[in-house]
């Protein structure tokens, strides 16, 4: 009945002309956001297409193969994979002190002031420098550095390799995890925190026991963002991890990731089945991605019900 | 009258693939745009992408470092050229204190890179470098790790000295190598030994030269130690060569020439009358091809290539005189 109503006061109060730009706007923002969706479609669908020949010559094996010889034509992805997950995970275990303790210290302690905006602008511009910088900065002074450190453990001190590919990783990924967490934290109401501050807890007490717990599936959305970004970085990676095609034996042992082997062999492979398992590598990493990031919802789902 | 108008329009020539000649065709097709107001351009995209896109006839002409297969020029439309303009050598590189210059023999570069040698004091290395003191230290092989025809040159010589390399790992632009590290491009391979040390790797000539790096002297077929230059990689070539000029150069047979060198090709049709191109066009992709592999060669030693050696320039001659528009040959 209301509904009616309203309804029909929309039809007096606005002219036919206006209707008309009314339904224009829908349909070009409906149109731009079904775009997406066939953008998502059409890269899944043309990777799949033209990752066939790989998948039909290797099959399953090309997912537990350890073997990447371009001379032979034999491919497998498992040594890609590896770094690419083992990277990632180990420069999000890296960067979560960090990051967290900064979206606490900006979103609850120093919320105004000179120093949280100077704080918070360092962290969101440490986001905007260019990978390729990263990867410089990290040949030139992270590399030296971790070589030392393999000089006296005694390990081939290459310098270049998965530790030193994390630590890069982790400072890129920072602003992501931070910048959502900082938002969150600074948005848990005063009134809880009052409450428990008159209970008598400390500001330590109140930040562990009910910002962090009420911030939690924020803090875990950055997280996830960090990861994704973590995934995928292509440039400031395969110039720090050594770029070898073999399974990662140590912390210390150079690797290659999914994105860095598909930059390095893209331009210069001839064979149709070298750049096929390019390809199905590009879809793999594709779908690592989505499977993270659809884990990734169900996890923010759950702890913030909890919440 | 129609001469003035035809003079008057310029025609522009189109060209893409391999990178590794870029900085001397860059150097050759300006001054050639200054002597006779003929543009060229050249997109450094790869010898892959040369290859096909002269296949696809995308192009006027083609770059290519390797060249083309059988199977390759089995799916042109029509009978593709190799027509060679300079030389380029690949040099191994290294970080020891005090730069000594190290000689190596056919099959110990290849066990270096198989990962067999593993210490610079190796009695193996010693035994040829009797008056340097080496290190004792760990070697860090360093490799490309993107697809390079310079990976290829270097595989294809270590493919012919060492049966082991041939039958475990072979040659291509991209391998699975047995040990070592990679870095992208010429600079990333130079970047990563200088940065460490008891580091071996292997680099383009002028690149090597340009950064100063230490080269080592390897030995070729006749029993030779050969230190790489421009000259020595000329001499490479002064061998017999098929009509078609598509030879791998490696461990050449020359007594005095550097043992990892290779051609670089352009690659065009022998026929020009092809898709409504112009008999103009033809005729000034063949002049301009002329005059790269004769009054152009002059560029190729300032910019640290190799300028192809008399024997070649006859191949490329013979090559160039075949090029005919409608059957019949452009040049006289």
């Amino acid at each position: 009945m209301m509904e009616n109503q309203s309804s029909n006061k929309a039809e007096i109060l606005f002219s036919r002309q206006d209707r008309r730009k009314e339904s224009a706007f829908q349909k070009t923002i409906l149109l731009s956001a079904l775009a997406v969706v066939v953008l998502f479609a059409t890269i899944f669908l043309s990777l799949v297409l033209s990752s066939f020949p790989s998948i039909e010559a290797f099959g399953l094996s090309f997912f537990y193969s350890k073997t990447w010889d371009p001379v032979s034509k034999t491919f497998g992805s498992l040594p890609f994979l590896l770094g690419t997950l083992l990277t990632s995970f180990l420069a999000l275990l890296i960067c979560l002190p960090f990051s967290l303790a900064i979206s606490v210290f900006i979103g609850e302690y120093f919320t105004k002031g000179l120093l949280s905006s100077f704080l918070k602008n360092v962290t969101e511009l440490l986001a905007g420098i260019p990978s390729v910088i990263y990867g410089f900065w990290a040949l030139f002074v992270l590399v030296p550095i971790v070589r030392n450190f393999e000089t006296k453990l005694g390990v081939l001190p290459y310098g270049v390799g998965i530790l030193t590919a994390s630590l890069i990783l982790s400072v890129m990924i920072v602003p992501y995890a931070a910048s959502i967490g900082r938002e969150v934290i600074a948005l848990v109401p005063a009134d809880i925190k009052e409450a428990a501050y008159a209970l008598g807890a400390t500001r330590r007490e109140v930040i562990t026991k009910v910002v962090l717990p009420y911030a939690r599936s924020g803090i875990t959305a950055g997280i996830l963002l960090a990861l994704g970004r973590a995934l995928g970085e292509t440039m400031a990676v395969t110039m720090v991890i050594g770029n070898s095609n073999i399974l990662p034996h140590s912390l210390f042992s150079p690797g290659n990731t999914m994105a860095s082997v598909i930059a390095n062999e893209f331009t210069e492979a001839t064979h149709r089945l070298h750049v096929s398992s390019l390809m199905e590598i590009g879809l793999l990493l594709f779908l690592v991605t989505a499977i993270i990031n659809i884990l990734g919802r169900y996890v923010i789902k759950k702890v913030s019900v909890e919440a | 009258m129609f001469h003035a108008q035809s003079r008057a329009r310029t025609v522009d020539l189109l060209g893409g693939g391999a990178t590794f000649p870029y900085p001397l065709y860059s150097k050759m097709f300006y001054v050639y745009w200054k002597a006779t107001g003929i543009k060229v351009n050249y997109q450094p995209i790869g010898s892959g992408g040369g290859q096909r896109q002269i296949i696809t006839r995308t192009v006027d002409f083609g770059g290519s470092d390797a060249f083309m297969s059988d199977d390759a020029l089995a799916k042109a439309p029509a009978e593709i050229l190799h027509i060679p303009t300079c030389l380029g050598a690949v040099v191994v590189t290294y970080h020891l204190p005090g730069r000594p210059e190290l000689k190596f023999t056919r099959s110990l570069i290849a066990d270096i890179f198989l990962g067999k040698i593993t210490r610079w004091n190796d009695k193996r290395i010693g035994e040829i470098n009797p008056d340097i003191k080496l290190p004792e230290m760990d070697i860090l092989v360093v490799h490309r790790s993107d697809g390079s025809g310079t990976t290829f040159v270097f595989t294809d010589y270590l493919s012919k000295v060492n049966e082991e390399w041939d039958t475990r790992v072979g040659r291509g632009k991209a391998v699975n190598w047995p040990t070592g590290v990679g870095a992208k491009g010429n600079p990333g391979v130079t970047g990563l030994i200088k940065h460490l040390p008891g580091a071996i790797g292997y680099v383009e000539l002028g690149y090597a030269l340009l950064e100063r790096m230490p080269v080592a002297l390897l030995q070729n077929r006749a029993g030779r130690f050969i230190r790489p230059n421009s000259a020595s990689t000329s001499v490479a070539a002064n061998i017999p060569l098929p009509v078609d000029t598509r030879i791998s150069l490696t461990d050449t047979l020359s007594p005095d020439g550097y043992p990892v060198s290779s051609f670089t090709w352009i690659l065009a049709y022998k026929e020009q009358a092809y898709r409504k191109r112009s008999m103009e066009k033809a005729k000034e992709l063949a002049k301009l091809l002329w005059w790269m592999t004769h009054e152009g060669q002059q560029y190729a030693e300032s910019l640290y290539y190799a300028p192809l050696p008399d024997e070649a320039v006859r191949k490329a001659e013979e090559l160039i005189k075949s090029i005919s528009y409608d059957g019949k040959p452009i040049l006289e």
